[in-house]
């Protein structure tokens, strides 16, 4: 089913990689390794939530360790206590045998340890070079040696093999290397330890796969890296052990050699997940959407949807395999109404919608799960509730003209609750304090609750937890199955693979290949998503 | 030679003003004399002014109570003079008074996390409020501030005679410039400053202190607001009256804003404006328009200006925001 779970079809990769693994682990467990860190009896509590609870958890020099856990383990509180960010309520955290406590990032970095954030820790205006010595800047009479500061750019790019020029300014640089400058800027100063929290979160296939070999290079070259991933294919990869997390405690550390995706993925959720989806066969009927010779400009005018042409049908899941950034997040906002087509014409139901604003198009029947949820898919500072009605607030039954009626709002909201499995605090809990997999719940309760002609999801299930991922791709299956058009967007081949009835290659901005999904074979689509057609 | 490139429109734009700006000299030396010494003579307090907005919004920190903190300081700055006898003792307490109520906003926003819109009213308000109760008329200066000469620099025809013949706080603002210019984009301090005032959690993550450097940052940039108070009452007037400042730190603010948080282009932008005034000034005996509307044209400039400018330009990405610890990242 998910990206990760579904690693019996790439078995070719995991297998080649934990083959030459056992070899690893027995050298190492010869000569016992030196312990770079150690934990123990780790807790830290926010309030009444008690984000880890007594930690055991050891680190040896060159070893890759992954945490794995659903959103909310408590995986990011770990590692931030590592690196001095907040400090733990017990327990103590050993670097190197120094058990001193950790005062703050700056005393972390001193004894060796350095971290690339989930969120970059870079200053979108400065260079590269400007953002690489900041806190630890040379200067000569006063004046900041920043011809030092590019000579150690491209110093540290020479010898890691990470290129990147010095002199642009980080926010003119796409995510894949900004990433590349945080991990330049912690080896920048002499790491034993690289923390990484959610390194391919962001990242492309290809960019993903790159960063796994540095990984790999990095550890071979004696430095020892901690990572935090949702992926079980990234942690079979590259990880030496892994540490399974699950609501603040560790629940399993086991050596990769020694597990399976479907072992780790029943640890991190604690009961077996389907990794499958099973669903019927379809059973088209008539078209819903139809879209012909779109043409879309992305934010640098470029045309970045070029000549695009599909249907979907109702009942169907067509899906739209594709590297990302060849037109599949301008073809979604074209469609949803939020980013006008040069042009081409997008019908649903025989109605032209090619012009319609986001309102009318959901009027229209679409329903919009957008790969941006906490800018596009919720308002973070107001409630669940009335992030469930957002696109219908106006409307009755929510609302008597202008008055709006509370109690409806509440109800469905309510109703959502128990049928999407969301789990917060409460209807009146803040959107933004809810973990990825349960916010994206929200999105996906909301833009199927009103049972929409169209349902259109991009990446659903990125950056979500395991059990929340087999709940969305149930639900978007159990959607089609109550007679929706189904279009799905996704950078996870796999994920596409598992739902679609349909597939559609995207490639330069428009389809290069249109091919059943029940047989449709990965190392063919993986041709055609390459450009190779 | 690569800042060349980089600020070919600023240089280009600044040569093709000071070619006029000769050519003018030598149509009429006079005229454009004193119509350039007076444009100065009203950028002084401006340039002054956004200086303290520069060195606060780098860090992060709104500063809408530069008005207030110089009215203070002109104040302060006057009586303190007339108390003493002494220019100097008067010039410093001035100084004093701006770093003083520098030292009330960074407390409050920073330590305090007072919503930092509010606390610059605050300092506004109370700054109207704590001049007007305690002035006392009738007071004077025991002496009228020097008139400093550069040497040679001074001789220079038009430049020499507007920038480089004046009173000490107009000489220390014009050094002021380039000063702040080179530290805030050549030193360690200049690096770290914008960091924190871009994306702290990016600095604290490097192991600066986000918390402290603002305080100090915030605390010291008063000095500049406090210097252009001293302006105001000894140099430019030789007397304080209330709400002497007359809007002039709210035209700072422009000025900051239009000047995209960069001293140098700061400061050709508050030129801008006392030559408009001093334009104003000039055209009052030519055409026959009410003297009020003439002094009102710098403020309707100053709508103008910044209408246009609040799209192109800007601000530091966490000007605005508290920083705390953990929050974030």
């Amino acid at each position: 089913m998910s990206q990760e779970a579904t690693q019996d079809s790439t078995q070719d990769t995991t297998q080649n990689t934990t083959r030459d693994r056992p070899v690893e682990a027995t050298d190492r467990s010869a000569a016992p390794a030196e312990r770079l860190l150690d934990i123990e009896g780790l807790s830290k509590s926010f309030g009444t939530v008690r984000a880890n609870r007594d930690i055991n958890l050891h680190v040896g020099r060159g070893e890759i360790v992954a945490l794995l856990g659903e959103n909310g383990a408590g995986k990011s509180t770990l590692v931030k206590q590592i690196f001095g960010l907040i400090k733990p309520d017990h327990g103590t955290i050993t670097i190197k045998g120094d058990a001193s406590p950790i005062k703050d990032p700056k005393d972390a970095i001193r004894r060796g340890i350095g971290m690339v954030h989930q969120h970059f820790q870079l200053v979108p205006v400065m260079t590269v070079a400007e953002n690489m010595i900041l806190g630890h800047e040379t200067t000569s009479r006063g004046v900041l040696d920043i011809e030092g500061a590019r000579q150690l750019v491209r110093e540290l790019s020479d010898k890691h093999g990470l290129k990147v020029d010095p002199d642009v300014e980080v926010e003119d640089l796409p995510v894949g290397t900004q990433q590349r400058v945080e991990i330049l800027k912690a080896l920048s100063r002499r790491v034993d330890l690289l923390i990484l929290d959610e390194p391919t979160a962001v990242l492309t296939p290809q960019e993903t796969d790159e960063l796994l070999t540095v990984m790999k290079e990095l550890a071979a070259g004696g430095t020892s890296i901690v990572f935090i991933t949702h992926k079980l294919r990234e942690v079979l990869a590259v990880a030496d052990r892994v540490y399974v997390l699950r609501q603040g405690g560790v629940v399993g550390e086991v050596a990769t050699a020694d597990t399976d995706a479907r072992g780790l993925a029943t640890m991190m959720v604690g009961r077996d997940v389907v990794l499958r989806v099973d669903k019927e066969e379809a059973t088209p009927g008539d078209d819903v959407l139809s879209i012909r010779d779109l043409v879309v400009l992305d934010d640098r005018q470029l045309r970045a949807v070029d000549g695009f042409s599909l249907d979907v049908r109702a009942g169907e899941i067509v899906g739209v395999a594709g590297v990302e950034g060849n037109g599949q997040r301008e073809l979604v906002e074209a469609i949803a109404g939020m980013r006008p087509p040069q042009s081409g014409r997008i019908d649903l139901l025989g109605k032209d919608i090619t012009k319609a604003n986001p309102h009318d198009t959901h009027l229209a029947g679409v329903g919009h799960i957008p790969e941006d949820r906490e800018r596009h898919g919720l308002v973070a500072s107001y409630s669940l509730a009335d992030n469930l009605v957002l696109n219908r607030f106006s409307e009755k039954p929510f609302a008597n003209g202008f008055v709006r009626d509370f109690d409806e709002v509440r109800k469905n909201a309510e109703a959502l609750f128990t049928e999407f499995d969301i789990r917060a605090a409460g209807v009146q809990a803040m959107a933004g304090s809810l973990s990825g997999g349960n916010k994206q719940k929200v999105v996906v309760a909301r833009e199927m609750s009103f049972r929409p002609k169209l349902l259109m999801a991009a990446q659903p299930t990125r950056g979500v937890d395991v059990g929340s991922i087999e709940f969305i791709h149930r639900r978007i299956v159990a959607a089609r199955d109550a007679g929706a058009a189904v279009l799905l967007v996704s950078a996870e081949l796999d994920e596409v693979l598992s739902l679609a009835d349909r597939i559609a290659v995207i490639h330069g901005g428009k389809v290069v290949a249109e091919m059943p999904g029940k047989d449709a074979d990965r190392t063919e689509i993986g041709r055609l998503m390459a450009g190779d057609h | 030679m690569e800042w060349l490139k980089r600020n070919q429109i600023t240089v280009g734009a600044g040569l093709v003003i000071l070619v006029a700006a000769y050519v003018f000299y030598a149509v009429n030396s006079n005229v454009a004399t004193s119509m350039f010494s007076g444009a100065w003579f009203f950028a002084v307090p401006l340039v002054l002014g956004a200086l303290t907005g520069v060195v606060g919004e780098r860090s992060g920190v709104v500063n809408i109570g530069i008005e207030g903190q110089m009215l203070v300081a002109a104040f302060a700055a006057f009586f303190s003079a007339a108390a003493t006898g002494s220019l100097i003792v008067g010039v410093l307490v001035g100084m004093l008074a701006g770093i003083a109520m520098g030292a009330f906003l960074a407390l409050t926003t920073v330590k305090g996390l007072m919503d930092q819109i509010i606390a610059g009213v605050v300092i506004n308000i109370v700054a109207t409020g704590l001049t007007s109760f305690f002035y006392r008329p009738g007071k004077v200066l025991s002496a009228n501030m020097p008139q400093w000469e550069v040497p040679l620099l001074s001789k220079i025809p038009l430049i020499g005679d507007v920038f480089f013949q004046s009173g000490p706080i107009a000489l220390f603002a014009l050094v002021s410039v380039p000063v702040v210019h080179f530290a805030l984009f050549r030193t360690r301090w200049g690096l770290r400053t914008r960091s924190i005032g871009e994306y702290p959690s990016a600095a604290d993550t490097a192991g600066i202190d986000v918390i402290r450097m603002r305080l100090v940052n915030v605390t010291i940039g008063g000095i500049f607001a406090g210097a252009a108070g001293a302006y105001l009452s000894m140099e430019a007037t030789g007397g304080f009256e209330r709400g002497m400042t007359a809007g002039r730190g709210f035209l700072a603010l422009a000025i900051l804003i239009f000047g995209g948080w960069r001293p140098l282009r700061v400061f050709a932008a508050a030129l801008f404006f006392g030559f408009t005034n001093a334009l104003a000034s000039q055209l009052q005996g030519v055409i026959s328009i009410p003297q009020q509307f003439i002094t009102l044209l710098p403020y309707l400039l100053t709508l103008i200006v910044l209408a246009v400018a609040a799209g192109r330009v800007r601000a530091p990405a966490a000007v605005g925001q508290p920083f705390v610890k953990g929050e974030g990242s």
